[in-house]
């Protein structure tokens, strides 16, 4: 059954070299990479940001979702559980959930009123018996036979994450202890509350925008906000974790209080000592965020799962593949219950920085169309990825593709999986 | 409300959508009080009362920098829009100023020549006198859809 997807597109293997530096442009084109993706990445031993606890709180809140393409349903029992599993009458098909969030005490498909509880178990077949002892379901027909397919639920510190897989390491394990204490940093101890929710559409593949999200070399190049502000150089105090996968990362930077005024801009060229001032500069006024004087840190758990400290902007990212060249980025925006008015009002302010029209994000949103558009016709070339070396490794140094080649070192072990098997 | 309102306030939102669609993108700022609010958000995160915006400034010295991080700072393809209004619905005069309601849809010009939808929504405005000059005082762009394509760069 899992390889139905990849038999309808015929899976043509990737020409990969033996080290992590290259990536062929393939892999962002391709009808069969994409369905091969589905089923090996999305539905194997791996765990998907589904969303916050925080949004489904109390008994009967639900969300619903997706695992890459996959719709997905996360409700919460009356036994304060958490439940995941396929947004799909196990009938005909049909979607159960019609809305993004919201309160219910079960789902029925609006197709044949097929109905699930909380658990996503079936519990109901409308005229089941027949009407008059005529029609009906078979005799033969067992209700705990059929049923959306379930998956397993992990919650980290308020995220929660879902996986079709019964072979994923539990999440801590999953992501490591460096990763897991980078994510209690920014959400242990503290009561997020959403304070906007916005959806950015992407016009290439979902993979760029992972790339660019873990390429620390970009950051302050082509986003010359930050570099204008100095609110990140590549010469300030931070560094790169990349895990063991190599599927998670964490990009960090810091207040350096004791570096001299830099030169490693001037000396590149790169536009750092511009005239341009804000005129309003309490945009970038902020707070100590946990305490630390770490004032960026940008996480990403594979394969599709962002979540952005940048100042005071903390937000949580989704990336889903839609299509071979097109992307659903969407972006929460938190804040915490523990906020005085004051640092709510900073995190509104600073919400500016990131999202579709962010300061230092808006860039993101083209430059991955700019590479689809690029690599049109190219199909038997590679990207280089040698900036820092070829290994996948942390480091103190940002100027380094590291936890990009991480990236595709969990990718390429996801993808050639299933093929051993 | 008066027809003056009316006429008054349909010739600021002329000369609004006129400066973005045409330019001067630096005049932008003048048709906003010093402690303006100014915020872009989705139909959805505005009826559950989610208070960030896309774009979020409660001062006109914020919206000032909008246009010089366009200018000089942020890097985007070229485009353009064309914003076709409705007319305003002058909801309410009180001592805060006039309120109203317009309704917007926003036509983008790509650089290669594609025209695209790009936005549609309506602008929940309140509007103050200054100097015998309608100012607005506060605009939230609710924009219908709650996608965005590629990216925000010129205002709504």
């Amino acid at each position: 059954m899992e390889s139905s997807v990849v038999d309808t597109v015929r899976e043509t293997p990737v020409d990969w070299t033996d080290d992590l530096t290259r990536v062929p442009y393939r892999v962002f084109q391709g009808e069969d990479v994409y369905a091969a993706e589905q089923t090996k990445l999305f539905h194997g031993p791996y765990w998907s940001y589904l969303c916050l606890e925080a949004e489904v709180a109390g008994p009967g809140d639900y969300c619903s979702t997706f695992v890459g393409e996959t719709p997905v349903i996360v409700a919460r029992d009356r036994d304060g559980e958490l439940y995941g599993f396929e947004n799909r009458c196990a009938h005909r098909g049909a979607l159960l959930a019609l809305d993004d969030r919201g309160n219910t005490k079960d789902f029925t498909c609006v197709y044949h009123a097929w109905s699930y509880n909380l658990q996503g178990d079936l519990t109901g077949v409308a005229f089941q018996d027949g009407v008059k002892g005529k029609g009906g379901m078979p005799d033969s027909f067992c209700m705990e036979d059929h049923g959306p397919r379930k998956m397993r639920i992990a919650v980290l510190h308020g995220l929660v994450f879902g996986s079709f897989s019964d072979d994923v390491p539990d999440i801590e394990d999953y992501l490591g202890e460096e990763i897991t204490s980078r994510i209690a940093r920014v959400l242990a101890g503290r009561t997020p509350e959403i304070i906007g929710r916005f959806t950015q559409i992407l016009p290439n593949n979902w993979k760029l925008y992972v790339e660019n999200v873990k390429d620390s070399y970009h950051a302050s190049i082509l986003h010359l906000f930050f570099t204008t502000f100095e609110l990140n150089r590549l010469s300030q105090r931070g560094g790169i974790i990349v895990d063991e996968s190599g599927g998670h990362h964490v990009s960090y930077s810091a207040i350096d209080r004791d570096a001299e005024k830099d030169v490693a801009y001037s000396d590149q060229n790169i536009r750092s000592e511009s005239a341009y001032k804000l005129a309003d500069p309490t945009l970038l006024e902020g707070f100590s965020e946990v305490g630390d004087d770490t004032t960026l840190q940008i996480l990403s758990v594979f394969p599709g799962f962002v979540l952005q400290q940048i100042q005071n902007s903390v937000a949580v990212r989704q990336i889903l593949p839609t299509g071979v060249e097109r992307t659903r980025l969407n972006w929460t925006y938190l804040g915490f219950e523990e906020d005085t008015p004051e640092q709510r009002e900073v995190r509104l302010k600073q919400a500016n920085l990131v999202g579709p029209a962010g300061y230092i994000s808006m860039e993101d949103g083209c430059v991955g169309g700019f590479v689809q558009r690029g690599i049109a016709g190219a199909a038997s070339q590679s990207a280089v990825l040698e900036m820092g070396g070829s290994l996948a490794e942390s480091s103190e140094s940002r100027v380094t593709e590291a936890s990009v080649r991480g990236f595709w070192k969990a990718y390429r072990a996801a993808m050639n999986r299933q093929e051993e098997a | 409300m008066s027809v003056n309102d009316f006429h008054r306030i349909g010739r600021v939102q002329a000369d609004y959508s006129r400066c973005i669609d045409e330019g001067p993108l630096e005049q932008w700022p003048d048709f906003f009080v010093e402690n303006c609010m100014y915020r872009i958000t989705t139909a959805q995160n505005y009826s559950e009362g989610l208070p960030a915006g896309l774009v979020w400034a409660n001062t006109r010295r914020m919206l000032v920098d909008r246009v010089s991080a366009l200018r000089e700072a942020n890097i985007y393809e070229q485009h353009t829009y064309r914003h076709i209004l409705g007319q305003p619905s002058v909801l309410e005069e009180n001592g805060d100023g006039i309120h109203a309601e317009t309704s917007f849809l926003v036509v983008r010009v790509m650089r290669d020549g594609q025209s695209d939808i790009f936005a549609s929504g309506r602008y929940v405005d309140r509007y103050v006198d200054v100097d015998d000059q309608l100012k607005i005082a506060e605009r939230v762009v609710v924009c219908d859809s709650t996608n965005i394509d590629t990216l925000l760069a010129l205002p709504l």
